[in-house]
């Protein structure tokens, strides 16, 4: 689909989520409930006492839902389309590290740790920040979405140096 | 229909145009950083554009009320600074990675296993953070028509146009390279 299209749905998509709930998309505080579930097995009565599991309950709430939604979404589009498949080393990773699967996961969690710690820090994600902030005409997200591409192209273009300098 | 079923539906219909977009890959990620593929760039500002005049439409009739993140330059800057340097690794951003593993590119699972551990961390730190990072630079939930001190629909219009021209040099190069 015409990314313009696509984007254009998103976007009244998001309109009548808030209108419907008066939820603004976002992604990154689910990964927080999700540790803080995970955490409560073990420790309970030390999730119970944390401030940050305070401010974001460990429990199952519309934005995780929303998350769990995107990957169906994502897999029935898939499917129906046939471009489900499955991969663990994306086509320019693999021109760049080679196909091994084991440091393109390695590099990926790295990746995630770094992703949500500033996500928290910065109080949102490309969703939150970029497209519900953004929307709202928040100076926060404007300022977020630029930081986001700042620190990735810089990253990016670091990590893909040796490849453009040949 | 309960909260969390709407989320779900909302989230599926989502799920479906990420996927349909091409949004949710690592080569489209990438290449917007690398200035090779701007995909994402249309995605998002299309959707913030149609999303910015129907929430200010319903906002302007009453039905609905803005949640506006708080701008403190401690937390938004180095934490959107330090997100930008994760999603170089990972290729993934949170909601994408959830499409990513719809589609079958499973080394999203790492990142969000990575994302789960990472959120933990946060957690643990967060009492030292509030009382350092998160306090510098606090401008409060501001917007820009608060900033400007004008209405919100000049500084949507305005916006709305420097994103067309953006979008419009974009197509213009990309024609130009082919």
């Amino acid at each position: 689909m015409n990314p313009y299209w696509a984007g254009a749905l998103a976007g009244a998509l998001a309109v009548f989520s808030v209108l419907m709930t008066g939820k603004f998309f976002g992604a990154s505080t689910t990964f927080v409930r999700a540790a803080g579930m995970i955490e409560k097995v073990f420790v309970p009565e030390r999730v119970a006492g944390m401030a940050y599991y305070v401010k974001e309950a460990p429990k199952v709430e519309w934005q995780w839902m929303f998350l769990i939604g995107i990957a169906l979404g994502s897999f029935v589009a898939a499917l129906v389309t046939r471009s489900f498949a499955v991969s663990f080393v994306p086509g320019l990773w693999r021109e760049r590290f080679g196909p091994g699967w084991g440091k393109r996961l390695c590099v990926a969690f790295i990746g995630g740790v770094i992703v949500i710690c500033g996500a928290r820090l910065a109080d949102g994600c490309p969703s939150g920040h970029g497209l519900s902030g953004v929307m709202q005409l928040a100076v926060s997200g404007f300022v977020a979405l630029v930081c986001f591409f700042i620190g990735g192209i810089i990253v990016a273009r670091s990590v893909y140096a040796k490849r453009r300098a040949r | 229909m309960s909260i969390e079923v709407l989320g779900l539906v909302t989230g599926v219909i989502f799920g479906v145009l990420l996927q349909r977009a091409r949004v949710c890959r690592y080569d489209t990620q990438i290449g917007v950083l690398l200035f090779r593929d701007f995909t994402i760039v249309k995605f998002m500002l299309s959707a913030v554009i149609v999303g910015s005049v129907g929430i200010y439409l319903l906002k302007d009739q009453g039905l609905v009320t803005l949640s506006v993140k708080p701008m403190i330059m401690g937390g938004v800057v180095i934490g959107g600074l330090v997100f930008g340097a994760g999603w170089a690794l990972l290729g993934y951003c949170p909601a994408t990675s959830m499409a990513a593993v719809g589609e079958g590119r499973w080394d999203a699972v790492g990142g969000i296993a990575g994302m789960v551990v990472g959120a933990s961390i946060f957690a643990h730190m967060y009492p030292l953070i509030r009382k350092t990072l998160l306090t510098w630079g606090d401008f409060g939930k501001i917007t820009l028509p608060q900033v400007f001190k004008t209405g919100h629909w000049p500084v949507l219009l305005v916006w709305a146009a420097v994103a067309l021209v953006c979008l419009v040099l974009i197509e213009y190069s990309e024609r130009g390279v082919k």
